[in-house]
């Protein structure tokens, strides 16, 4: 078996054994439950586009926070001179601890699925821009994981690497809500840069090559760019 | 079995390892030493595969770094400084971790991860956390994990730092007990651990390596100026030490200061190869002197480290 799934093991049991994880997984369902539910009977509609249209903020500061300590933390202890030290290559390391922090999202994504069933009962449910929404979710914390861990492998300071991907994941959020600065010929270049933009198309239940393309596109350079940092510091 | 050569490191602008050539036989013990900072470490990272040289090249058995590091680090078992290891894991599950790391058979992993605790005296500690271990179990724990896949050549950064004289005997005999059958390379600026368990010595001094064999030999290449220490009663010294100036290879005969007027302390340095101890010893035994110290020392470890170390 290659390395990569032995080194996803170890960061995903790392996180199931750490308070830090659960401590972030509390404060991620209590943000949106809360701002989900509040206005969900006022609206009296059964639809989750509410919960949907909210998680990329969400998630923008969230997902630093798992993916923080991925590298930052082996910098500091030291142990990354232990890990290079194996017979591992630095795509394996890259690779399963992205895999780890993708798949701790999905973790922590797992219990809202009480919520569309929640709403299923109350009236009926569309299901279609769940599912979308979901897999959308998937793709976005996936892609969001790849930009922590690049933001991680630049420092040793575990809040440097939380600020620096925080402010690119949520700079990725907000493009498109501030195209009314940009001249009307530069309009569709950043539109299309803007997370929440394609993350709402897939919402939608609208499952378009071009939103599935941009965020494998922002994974891969997240996690290439993690990758030319871990060369540079050999 | 390790060939390096011309092997550089810099650091921006400051070098740290300038150009190193060594050669390591199969199954030689040998000891890096120098002051903190010479290049020990960096000389070891860059054997291991961890850190890239800015020039030159290191061949282990027929792979050379660069190219073929993924097959050398399958080869090399390596307990960095200070063992740096995850904190919040079981010694059991790290170990196990390695295992699967190093692809160990499921069959094998569990007899060997019992094997290591036995070597390197674990079985208290296998159900404890890295983190709340002691120094000294740590560093044993760092010497399992380099183990683990019994590799041909074994890299040590200074086992035995911080660890207190128990356990540096406890570590000192593991290494020997494996050093039976393995290449090991360690660092240490501890002399005796080097004179006690290595077969070779290399001396490293600023990036460079200032002296290179074996214990011997570096002693006798560093000079071979003896000294020999006498302490005489009943003896004043302008007649010693006209009677003594006869003796064949005698250099400089010096009066030492004693805490007792009635001794006479003399040091005399010799230079040749000959042994006159004889010499001395007949020339005192025709005189009335008492004799209470006869002694000769040749150069030491730690007068040809500070020596070679100490210059500019």
């Amino acid at each position: 078996m290659s390395p990569v799934i032995h080194i996803f093991k170890r960061e995903f049991s790392a996180y199931m054994v750490s308070p830090v994880a659960y401590i972030v997984i509390s404060v991620f369902l209590i943000i949106t439950g809360w701002f989900f539910f509040t206005p969900f009977f006022l609206q009296n509609q059964a639809t989750l586009r509410n919960f949907f249209s909210l998680l990329p903020l969400v998630f923008a500061f969230v997902v630093p926070a798992i993916t923080m300590r991925l590298l930052s933390e082996e910098f500091s202890v030291g142990s990354y001179e232990t890990l290079l030290t194996l017979p591992v290559t630095f795509s394996d390391v890259i690779l399963g601890k992205f895999l780890a922090a993708t798949g701790f999202t999905a973790v922590m994504l797992a219990p809202t699925l009480m919520y569309p069933v929640t709403v299923s009962v109350l009236g009926t449910l569309d299901w279609g821009p769940v599912l979308g929404g979901y897999i959308g979710a998937l793709l976005l914390g996936a892609a969001f994981s790849a930009i922590g861990l690049l933001a991680s492998s630049l420092t040793r300071n575990q809040i440097v690497a939380f600020i620096v991907g925080t402010a690119i994941c949520f700079g990725l959020c907000l493009i498109d809500k501030m195209l009314f600065f940009l001249p009307q010929s530069l309009l569709g270049f950043f539109e299309y840069l803007g997370a929440d933009f394609h993350f709402q198309n897939i919402a939608k239940g609208i499952l378009d090559t071009r939103d599935i393309l941009y965020f494998i596109s922002v994974g891969f350079i997240g996690l290439y760019g993690a990758n030319l940092a871990m060369r540079e510091k050999c | 079995m390790i060939h390096v050569e011309n092997l550089t490191r810099y650091y921006d602008d400051f070098c740290a390892v300038d150009g190193i050539h060594l050669d390591i036989q199969k199954g030689e013990i040998l000891g890096l030493l120098g002051p903190n900072g010479a290049g020990k470490t960096t000389t070891l990272r860059m054997l291991t595969g961890y850190l890239q040289p800015t020039a030159g090249q290191i061949q282990v058995a027929d792979f050379t770094i660069g190219p073929d590091t993924l097959e050398i680090k399958k080869r090399i078992g390596y307990l960095p400084e200070s063992a740096p290891l995850y904190h919040d894991m079981i010694v059991y599950d790290y170990l196990n971790y390695v295992a699967d790391i190093r692809e160990l058979k499921s069959e094998q992993k569990l007899s060997r991860i019992h094997e290591l605790a036995q070597l390197c005296a674990l079985n208290t500690v296998m159900h404890k956390t890295i983190g709340e271990l002691s120094k000294g179990f740590k560093q044993r724990v760092g010497l399992a994990h380099a183990l683990m896949n019994d590799p041909e050549i074994l890299v040590l950064d200074e086992p035995t730092s911080g660890l207190d004289p128990n356990q540096i005997v406890e570590i000192r005999e593991i290494i020997r007990k494996i050093g039976r059958e393995k290449t090991i390379i360690l660092s240490t600026h501890i002399l005796s651990e080097a004179e006690a368990t290595c077969d070779r010595i290399a001396i490293i001094h600023q990036g460079k390596i200032v002296a290179d064999g074996s214990t011997q030999s570096i002693k006798q290449s560093a000079g071979r100026e003896r000294t020999i220490y006498i302490t005489l009663e009943n003896a004043d010294f302008p007649e010693v030490r006209q009677r003594l100036e006869t003796v064949d290879g005698v250099v400089q005969i010096e009066k030492r200061v004693h805490p007792d007027s009635n001794f006479l302390d003399i040091k005399i340095t010799v230079s040749s190869d000959a042994d006159i101890r004889k010499d001395i010893y007949q020339i005192i035994r025709q005189s009335n002197w008492l004799l209470l110290e006869f002694r000769q020392e040749t150069q030491t470890l730690e007068h040809i480290f500070r020596e070679l170390t100490l210059e500019n």
